[in-house]
């Protein structure tokens, strides 16, 4: 006697677990590639790109295999046509079909061609893991999401209020079409000639007749009306509200760059580089942002994304004007006690004379108290590396900030001098940081 | 009711199946395979299953039970993408080698499927696993349920105890040298989980008795005192190392100076694994043909005797011919030898020889040509024989003809390919022995053994790989295979290639 099981209804996903396996360890692996893909500069193919197709080394499985190109051997194969012993093919040809170079059953590779294909939003997650900006103290206070009712379709129930009485009314109308509910005017008809009739004081057999059939019909479409209501509950409609999240942005970024004359080529490659890592990372990683995108020669102005990396402006160099900027839209639009405030600034270190010390005044009197967080990079030239290695050597604008940096803990300063630092630097800026003093 | 009574011999009705049809055909077809094909099978168990589980089963190398590893998974994503791009199917059926033999069934089978597929799985498989010797020598099907059952949870508590990722590693090395895993000539002791438990236990106790942190602080013994009683020692060792050993696993499991206990168990699940699938792997012509063979008589037998109706026959047919078709090797969809249709052909070959002899058969079988008992002579091949004996004995130059094969001759140093046989008079042997020769498992994986280790010295493993025919390993895998060597042996490991002079033809070196 068989026995019969029922497994269809045991849990499903058995090999769950070793699929998670796989796909932390294959997490890894694609981490180190994405990485290495950044560090080589093709950041901004990054954010254009859908999916980047991956090769999964670290999820090979060796073994002591028969290569298939050495040696000799023999296949054996059906469906001989006209071949006789002696007869030669040459190799990779097409008379030989698919028949040798898979001779020996078994030994495929198709495994080697496994490819993960990540979309855009893994990849950056991938990318920014162990990237979170610092001291989010405000903003985690505030992350109370905030929702606005909005028209999203109609409903068949819902509170008396939000009834939609053109809908509800159509509905009454077709129904009452399709049943065919008696008119009014039809009635009155009936009732009309009924009481025509009824006037007459010798009724004939005739009109009796008459009268009898008209009432019968005047009581059936009475009944049917009645069965037949003029609104029916299934006729209602209620407008439907969806609860939609309100994004409550309450943290911004502000990112300064210097786009004067002194920058060169290479040096706003070098920033934009920066700031478009930036740039993703706060869009992937923090939905409630704002981002101002300030832009100074010898005088700054607001720009929208587009005009900050993609368009040149010429002139001299005075930071502060971009600074004395982000002052006033922090006046105009983001109060301090609401709003945490980041900032951002790059530049090759060229500054006016006089302007550094007002820059080193001004943030230390206005900026700072304001900001959660200041990073400064200074594109430099890669043959300059060298010569600044230590933090003490620099330009004028370096030497200046670093009086800031001394005084306050929450600026941070780092030098660019090829695409290859960016990300390290980046890395090192944005850090997790253990749990600062502000957070307790 | 009413069809039924009307068509009351047949045993269902149209392609919905339910639990009493299935009970019923699997009597019907019970009946044909114990009396007309005098089958001998484990008792059945059948399990019902939907897709999603079937592609459970296959990731975990059709396992009902396996321990988790990340590779499982891989091949979950990848069947999975293959099925969800519409370019494979699922099979019908999987069998376990075990006793009761389970059977799982897809629950998206229509009725016909169900029936062909208790034929082929829970009779035809049945029997190959319980009569075929190589099964009966080198498997417990008894025993392989609860060994897993073992094997799982050995391996999920050391990942508790010992980590994920270490436990990972190690298997990561075992399953890369799972090939080389297998006792070929020597028969594995018997195992059973009570035992195995016992004998873990033991082992675990003896680590515990004997650790003694003592050891630690003996002072160095002095140079030349004790040379003589060294030679001695090593020589007593080599020789209890019984080199050369060609079960790598083994080896390491038994002679790594490195492993903790808990390693040494976790190659040992590895080993046996291997060790049970490694018949599987030897039959798979044998074992296909005979389920094949089973399915198709009893099916017709069932016809025949009306308890199927024509429709229903039409799609078993269909599905039938779609399981043994062989495209010729200029067909876009050749890949190679189709097992199933080799098999099915030779069985069906060796009943036309048996009962419908011509003369070339009398010269080719004379113990079996005309005998008339085609069923003992079946079962007697299926008993005895693996694919490269079998093909060896039962290939007749009729079926060469009927499928038109040659011999193919390749080598690496020449531009071309040579037609070495073909199917006359003078090819018949060449290619009878060519094919088993490419079914001998043997042959077919590298001979891989340990040579030599200096226990003393350098404690450096070396490894020699016999080559034949010049044919060497793919360069890439088999380094990645010697460092998970290395990591399993801790001290370096070298591997020779010795072709048939002797001579060396590569080294290399983890």
């Amino acid at each position: 006697m068989p026995n019969f099981i029922d497994r269809r209804l045991n849990p499903k996903d058995k090999s769950l677990g070793n699929r998670q396996r796989f796909l932390s360890r294959a997490r890894e692996e694609l981490k180190r590639v994405i990485n290495d893909r950044v560090k080589t500069g093709k950041i901004a193919d990054m954010d254009g790109e859908q999916s980047v197709p991956v090769p999964v080394k670290g999820t090979g499985e060796p073994s002591f295999r028969h290569a298939e190109s050495s040696g000799k051997r023999e296949h054996v194969l059906p469906g001989n046509k006209d071949f006789i012993p002696g007869d030669r093919l040459a190799k990779g040809g097409g008379g030989e079909g698919g028949g040798a170079g898979t001779g020996s059953p078994g030994f495929g590779d198709a495994e080697d061609d496994f490819r993960f294909v990540l979309s855009r939003e893994e990849v950056l997650d991938l990318f920014f893991e162990d990237l979170e900006l610092p001291d989010m103290v405000k903003l985690d206070l505030k992350e109370v999401v905030a929702y606005k009712p909005r028209r999203a379709g109609f409903a068949t129930s819902g509170s008396p209020t939000n009834i939609n009485v053109g809908r509800t009314m159509r509905n009454s109308y077709g129904r009452r079409l399709a049943l065919r509910r008696p008119k009014q005017e039809e009635l009155d008809d009936i009732e009309a000639e009924i009481a025509g009739l009824a006037a007459y004081p010798g009724p004939t057999a005739e009109t009796l007749l008459r009268l009898a059939a008209l009432r019968e019909e005047l009581e059936k479409l009475q009944r049917r009306r009645r069965l037949v209501a003029y609104v029916d509950p299934v006729d209602i409609r209620f407008n439907r509200f969806d609860r939609q999240p309100v994004p409550n942005a309450n943290a911004v970024m502000f990112c300064l760059m210097d786009v004067s004359s002194s920058m060169g080529e290479r040096e706003k490659d070098l920033a934009k580089r920066f700031f478009v890592l930036l740039h993703l990372f706060l869009k992937r990683r923090y939905e409630r942002i704002d981002t101002v995108f300030i832009r100074h020669t010898h005088e700054a102005q607001e720009v929208d994304e587009e005009t900050f990396f993609y368009s040149t402006q010429s002139g001299g160099t005075v930071v502060s004007t971009a600074l004395e900027q982000m002052r006033r839209i922090i006046d105009q639009r983001y109060p301090s006690g609401r709003w945490n405030i980041y900032a951002a600034q790059a530049s090759d270190g060229d500054n006016a004379a006089t302007d550094s010390e007002y820059c080193v005044d001004f943030l230390n009197d206005e900026l700072m108290r304001l900001c959660q967080y200041f990073a400064y990079v200074e594109i430099i030239d890669e043959r300059e590396s060298d010569i600044f290695r230590s933090p003490d050597h620099g330009t004028a604008l370096w030497h200046a900030y670093r009086e800031v940096s001394q005084v306050w803990p929450n600026f941070q300063m780092a030098r660019i001098a090829k695409p290859g630092d960016i990300y390290p630097v980046f890395k090192r800026l944005f850090a997790k940081q253990p749990a600062s003093p502000a957070r307790s | 009711m009413a069809r039924r009574t009307r068509h009351s011999n047949l045993l269902f009705d149209g392609s919905d199946w339910n639990f009493a049809t299935l009970s019923r055909t699997y009597e019907a077809i019970r009946e044909v395979a114990l009396e007309d094909l005098r089958l001998d099978t484990y008792p059945n168990q059948m399990e019902i299953i939907s897709s999603e589980q079937m592609l459970d089963a296959y990731s975990s190398i059709g396992m009902p039970l396996m321990y988790r590893h990340w590779s499982f998974g891989k091949h979950f994503l990848q069947e999975q993408h293959l099925y969800r791009k519409g370019r494979r199917g699922l099979a019908y059926e999987l069998v376990i080698n075990s006793n009761p033999c389970i059977t799982y069934l897809m629950e998206e089978n229509t009725m016909a499927m169900q029936a062909l597929v208790t034929a082929h799985a829970s009779f035809g498989h049945n029997h190959f696993f319980k009569n075929n010797y190589l099964f009966q020598q080198w498997t417990d099907a008894s025993a392989i349920l609860n060994y897993m059952e073992f094997a799982k949870s050995y391996i999920a508590r050391c990942e508790e105890k010992h980590g994920v990722s270490e436990v990972e590693s190690i298997l990561d090395a075992a399953h890369a040298l799972m090939e080389q895993a297998v006792f070929r000539y020597r028969r594995p002791p018997r195992l059973s989980s009570a035992q195995e438990r016992e004998r873990l236990r033991d082992r675990l106790d003896y680590e515990e008795r004997i650790f003694s942190d003592l050891w630690r602080t003996l002072p160095q013994r002095k140079d030349g005192e004790r040379n003589d009683e060294d030679e001695r020692e090593a020589q007593e060792r080599k020789k209890a190392l019984n080199l050369p050993e060609e079960n790598l696993l083994y080896f390491l499991e038994k002679n790594s100076l490195i492993l903790e206990p808990w390693q040494r168990e976790i190659l040992r699940i590895v080993r046996i694994v291997a060790q049970y699938f490694y018949p599987q792997r030897q039959t798979k012509v044998m074992n296909e043909g005979c389920a094949t063979f089973v399915h198709y008589t009893i099916m017709n037998a069932l016809f025949d005797a009306g308890r199927i109706s024509e429709g229903a026959m039409l799609e078993i047919l269909q599905s039938h011919s779609n399981v043994v078709f062989q495209p010729g090797f200029d067909d876009p969809r050749f890949s190679s030898f189709n097992p199933y249709a080799l098999g099915f052909a030779m069985m069906q070959d060796i009943q036309r020889i048996c009962t419908e002899p011509t003369s070339e058969d009398r010269d080719w079988f004379p113990d079996i040509a005309g005998n008339g008992d085609w069923r003992e002579t079946l079962l007697g091949a299926w008993a005895n024989h693996r694919d490269e004996s079998f093909i060896l004995q039962y290939l007749s130059p009729a079926l060469i003809r009927k499928l038109r094969l040659f011999v193919l001759s390749d080598d690496a140093a020449q531009p071309h390919y040579q037609v070495a046989s073909i199917h006359d008079e003078r090819g018949y042997a060449k290619i009878r022995a060519t094919l088993a020769h490419n079914y001998d498992i043997g042959t077919q994986q590298p001979n891989i053994q340990v040579a030599d280790v200096d226990l003393l010295g350098n404690r450096h493993l070396r490894l020699q790989h016999m080559v034949h025919d010049g044919v060497v390993l793919t360069e890439e895998s088999r380094d990645a295979t010697l460092r998970h060597i290395r990591r399993l042996w801790g001290y370096d490991v070298t591997l020779v290639g010795i072709d048939e002079g002797g001579s060396q033809v590569y080294e290399a070196a983890a």
